[in-house]
């Protein structure tokens, strides 16, 4: 909330310095998020009167003005503004002003005739707000007085963070009590007269909903002049308060809020058919707000009606239709209280708020209304002339929000912030804010201000005393606790050990967003619904992702855009599916590899990154677990990925991923041109390790013998692996692959295999005769069953 | 040939050989088994019995002469072979390394998360995780924000039709986890959060860490106390750190935390808006009222929480201006961390 400093400082009499009081209202929860000066200092302008306006003869755009200064002789100023008027009150820069944008303004020959000045602008004079060409002051300014004394500008706009639960301090009413409260100032609240009636109109008003409004108070005012103007004062207090200018009806009711912290609004009683009533809304029922738009009420929305028709949306938004106007000359005054939940709840279903429906939701002090009333009454007679009727007061007293005592146990603070307070200084802090105090016997018995909506508890008040005591007050100590070791178990890995690992291996990490373009994930996993959102910020970011490759292909695609073509990425964490009514939130490790195997370098020719580059990553991310001879990759498919280039990877026959070559189709779809290899695992699955289970060392001599047979191409080199493995079985240390040949030398169908058998006895030295045995019967097996030739 | 000759022979030859090889040669000729010295004795049968030894003596000089020459001259040709071998073998040094891939980086929210991670560890603290599509009761409801209440503006929420939303904050993990534990507690929930809200300061998806102690007699003063002590330990500096009373409605007393500013170190600058400080995290005393939701006894128990934004603190930590660089996925920005 914006508010003007001077006037906070009329409620309150402190002579701390800005920085102060800044630091200590921060220090005490209300935080000033910025001070800044009303105005850039101007010096030299003085309020002038336009007296006549002639034509410059050779400028079609400029007028030469006769402006009366309060001088001996009126000054010759030449002005190009257009909303130059005979008679109108003006900012007249004289001979060696200065402005607000640092220029100085000297007589000066504009084509030929003299300009002894310059009309101003509020723009040129530095002020925070905007005007349609040069400031049109009120009739009433006083001409020759200096501008900057007359809007009081030396003032500072105080921009106050004020946290949702404390709209008592919405006014400048409750920053004072606050002020008051934090540096023991005293508190000067504004005096004014109750104007007693002057006519006996009233007009009756029905509460229908006691639980939404329990108290509406109205009051009368005719024979309102309707050539007043808001006084000078007024303009510019609401303008410190961020509020617009209107009319002075308007005025008043924005200016007692501001004030006191009532909502107010003024009918144009003449629009009020009958009585008055405060009731939900009609089915059907209609309402063009003073905003211009029209809205369709809903039946659970609070308005103030007359016998005819709603009128307003209580404590939201007024009609457009009874709105005061320029013609209005008698007005019904409202201030009402309307229960939080209440407006909440309206301002809500129609996306509206006021600030009004603002200061309602947050609470407004029940106590209030009937003074708000009196003091808008004062203000308005004291503008605008105008005949007040009695005050309308109807109420519920049952619906009023009762006052709050709350029991305060002085050991409890000390459990709460872990210090000592006396007697005293608990007194001093609560009753400083007002709160009244009982003694009991293990603490006080405390009554809460009306206006305090955020206490209703014990810790409530406990906060109040620390926060006005200072939090940097309070004491500070190192933790206490039991200490116990919590059991890590051995066999799960971390995630941060794979996160490493994965790091290691080359992979950057990404982190992308959970939301996704819904076109882009369904080509990506087509046939799998996912999740949408109801309120997505943009079609890119609509639904919930069900797999990572969406976000790591956008990473791809913004990073080629750079000219960055080779990468390896991996990333993290939940995709989300919907499995009949059930959604999965499942950890996956997902990832991505394109361009370049390695690094361009010298002594290596480039070479596109591959399947079997991937696989061995992925190989070796396994063997993380100690336990890879339970991973297996089989052909598998996946409608994104190439078919002829996909494996599913199992763990112990449970398929826990797939990786393989992104499917050329939805490349080209996606624009990509270069190889692109996907990968996405379940993460538990692949955190679930072994122990180490080390068997001992042979120390006699191994055996390497090296075969090379020739098997039909479709023959997987896995099966070939397994087959010797299962005739060889203890005596296999290792079986190597060391070169897979088609083409020339080969027959069109077949592929030639070469493996490197090492072969290994624990308690003795092979013979050769023995190993020769062993590798005749080896290829003996693979003869029969993938009919392979050993080659010469 | 006479013994003369041969010294002189075999010792320039010695002296002038170049290879390894030519030096065993000579040593073989000259002193082998059938060499050109052992064939003079093999004549000293027809000497005089005086001769004789006179010969064999010579010989023998002559002999250890020659093996004395062969012994240095073996010693500088090896050394000039190995010369010539470094010679031949040096390489340009200069040229870059092998690699078969370059080492991947931690996104720097990760090595924020793990430095966290590591310093609550030290303290007994327990890694905790919760999903991330949430419902009302645990994202709101368990923690003081009814239907109807003014704080649900705080945070703009995205919904689901369901009614299920995307959690706001790392709280419904704090949550979840006081309903199923009973105190003591002392939790860390680190991990992705929601809020429709995306501008130059603000993505709709970012990272929170929250942190929750309940026990008996937990107070503010040592929520203040670990807060003190881990800021120190995260910014591994004496970083000032100022309370301030805030609202939260899951907290009672609240408070934000201010650290000065990294920046201008309190002379106020236009990262800290000219204050001198940076707000860093909430935090505050766990409310009766969300004690009373997850069902631990408040009479009893106290506790405190506090949450951040670990998007914010990596950005202090590591002096990163735009937030939205952690989203964006630069690959050549990340692969500085």
């Amino acid at each position: 909330m914006k508010i003007s400093e001077k006037w906070l400082r009329e409620w309150v009499k402190t002579d701390i310095s800005r920085p102060t009081l800044c630091e200590q209202l921060t220090m005490a929860g209300l935080e000033i998020e910025e001070v800044t000066p009303v105005a850039v200092p101007f010096f030299g302008v003085v309020i002038g009167q336009v007296l006549q306006i002639a034509k410059h003869p050779d400028a079609e755009r400029l007028n030469i003005c006769q402006v009366e200064v309060g001088k001996s002789s009126p000054l010759m100023i030449i002005c190009g503004a257009n909303n130059v008027k005979v008679g109108m009150k003006v900012a007249a820069a004289l001979q060696g002003a200065v402005l607000g944008n640092q220029k100085t303004i000297l007589e000066t020959q504009l084509r030929g005739k003299l300009s002894q000045g310059m009309l101003c602008s509020a723009r040129e004079l530095g002020l925070p707000y905007e005007s349609e060409g040069i400031i049109a002051l009120p009739a009433n300014a006083p001409i020759g007085a200096n501008l900057w004394d007359y809007l009081d500008l030396s003032d500072h706009i105080m921009d106050v963070s004020i946290t949702p639960n404390r709209g008592d301090c919405l006014s400048v009413a409750g920053l004072a009590y606050e002020i008051a409260a934090v540096t023991k100032a005293p508190l000067m609240p504004v005096e004014f007269h109750s104007v007693k009636p002057s006519i006996s109109d009233t007009i009756p008003i029905r509460i229908d909903q006691p639980t939404a409004c329990p108290h509406y108070v109205g009051r009368i005012i005719r024979d309102i002049r309707m050539d007043a103007i808001t006084p000078i004062w007024m303009q510019e207090r609401l303008h410190r308060g961020n509020v617009r200018s209107i009319s002075p009806i308007v005025d008043v009711m924005n200016y007692v809020m501001l004030e006191l912290g009532q909502p107010m609004h003024a009918f144009d009683f003449n629009t009020i058919q009958g009585d008055v009533a405060v009731r939900y809304a009609k089915s059907d029922e209609s309402l063009v707000l003073l905003d211009g738009q029209t809205v369709l009420l809903d039946p659970t929305t609070l308005v103030i009606a007359d016998q005819e028709k709603a009128l307003a949306i209580g404590g939201v938004m007024g009609g457009l239709d009874s709105a005061v106007s320029e013609t209005t000359e008698t007005v019904l005054l409202e201030s009402a209280f309307f229960a939080p939940a209440s407006i909440i709840h309206t301002a809500r279903h129609y996306h509206l708020q006021s600030e009004s429906s603002y200061r309602f939701e947050r609470g407004v002090d029940p106590l209030l209304q009937i003074k708000a009333i009196e003091r808008a009454t004062q203000l308005i007679v004291d503008i605008a002339g105008g005949k007040p009727g009695p005050v309308i007061d109807v109420k519920n007293e049952q619906a009023i929000p009762p006052s709050k005592t709350i029991h305060l146990r002085a050991a409890r603070i000390e459990i709460l912030l872990g210090i000592r307070f006396s007697a005293n200084e608990v007194m001093d802090i609560l009753s400083r804010l007002s709160f009244t105090l009982t003694a009991v016997e293990d603490g006080w018995k405390v009554t809460v201000p009306a206006r305090r909506f955020d206490i209703t508890l014990e810790a409530d008040l406990i906060e109040e005393i620390a926060r006005v005591y200072g939090y940097d007050q309070l004491p500070q100590r190192s933790i206490h606790g039991v200490l116990r070791l919590d059991p890590q178990p051995e066999t799960e890995l971390s995630m941060t050990s794979l996160r490493h690992l994965m790091c290691d291996l080359g992979f950057q990490e990404v982190v992308t967003y959970s939301f996704v373009s819904k076109k882009l994930q369904q080509l990506v996993d087509p046939g799998v619904t996912p999740k949408e959102l109801i309120n997505p910020i943009t079609t890119d970011m609509a639904v919930m992702r069900t797999n990572l490759w969406p976000g790591l292909l956008d990473v791809f695609l913004s990073n080629q855009a750079r000219q960055h073509c080779s990468m390896k990425l991996f990333e993290t964490g939940l995709r989300f599916l919907v499995q009949e009514d059930n959604l999965l939130q499942q950890s996956r490790l997902s990832g991505l590899v394109s361009g370049s195997a390695y690094p361009e370098q010298w002594g290596f020719s480039p070479r596109e990154v591959d399947f079997y580059d991937l696989k061995g990553d992925l190989e070796n991310l396994f063997r993380k677990t100690l336990q890879s001879a339970q991973f297996t990759f089989q052909p598998g498919c996946h409608p994104a990925l190439h078919p002829g280039q996909t494996a599913a990877v199992y763990r112990e026959n449970h398929a826990i991923g797939i990786m393989g070559a992104l499917h050329p189709a939805i490349a080209q779809v996606l624009d990509i041109q270069r190889k692109l290899f996907l990968f996405d695992f379940d993460l538990d699955e692949l955190k679930r390790a072994g122990l180490p289970i080390p068997q001992e060392i042979s120390k006699f001599p191994s055996i390497r013998r090296d075969i090379a047979i020739l098997v039909d191409h479709t023959v997987p080199v896995q099966s070939i692996q397994d087959t010797i493995q299962e005739v060889a079985g203890g005596l296999l240390q290792r079986v190597s692959v060391f070169d897979v040949y088609q083409g020339k030398g080969v027959g069109s169908q077949q592929k030639s295999v070469a493996l490197g058998l090492i072969l290994q006895h624990s308690s003795r030295t092979l013979t050769d005769e023995e190993v020769a045995d062993l590798m005749d019967s080896i290829v003996n097996v693979l003869t029969t069953r993938f009919a392979a030739e050993l080659r010469g | 040939m006479d013994l003369d000759a041969i010294l002189k022979r075999a010792t320039e030859e010695i002296v002038s050989s170049t290879t390894l090889k030519d030096l065993d040669q000579y040593r073989i000729y000259y002193l082998g088994k059938k060499g050109k010295l052992t064939e003079v004795l093999k004549d000293v049968g027809q000497l005089s019995a005086e001769e004789r030894p006179l010969l064999g003596q010579r010989v023998n000089r002559i002999k250890q002469q020659l093996q004395a020459l062969l012994k240095d001259r073996l010693e500088v040709l090896t050394q000039q072979e190995i010369a010539a071998q470094l010679a031949a073998e040096s390489i340009d040094i200069t040229l870059p390394g092998r690699n078969s891939s370059q080492l991947g980086h931690l996104h720097p929210v990760t090595k924020t998360r793990e430095r966290i991670a590591a310093l609550f560890t030290q303290m007994g603290f327990v890694m905790k995780e919760g999903p991330e599509i949430e419902d009302d009761y645990h994202n709101f409801e368990a923690l003081n924000i009814p239907p109807l209440h003014p704080a649900r503006a705080m945070q703009d929420t995205f919904y689901f039709a369901d009614k299920s939303l995307l959690r706001t904050h790392m709280s419904p993990v704090q949550i979840r986890t006081m309903t199923t534990t009973q105190p003591p507690i002392r939790m860390i929930a680190m991990g992705r959060v929601y809020r429709r809200d995306f501008d130059l300061t603000h993505t709709p998806m970012f990272h929170q860490i929250e942190g929750l102690m309940v026990d008996e007699g937990v107070t503010f003063a040592d929520l203040k106390g670990m807060l003190s002590s881990f800021l120190q330990a995260f910014f591994d500096a004496e970083v000032p750190i100022r309370l301030r009373p805030s609202y939260f409605p899951f907290t009672e007393p609240s408070a934000e935390v201010d650290i000065g500013c990294q920046q201008c170190h309190g002379q106020g600058c236009r990262i800290c808006k000219n204050t001198g400080w940076l707000e860093v995290m909430g935090c505050g005393m766990v409310h009766p009222n969300v004690f009373h939701f997850v069902g631990i006894d408040s009479e009893r128990y106290t506790g405190w929480a506090f949450g951040a934004g670990l998007d914010r603190l990596t950005m202090l930590r590591y002096g990163v201006t735009d937030l939205r660089s952690l989203f964006e996925n630069e690959l050549r920005f990340l692969q500085q961390f």
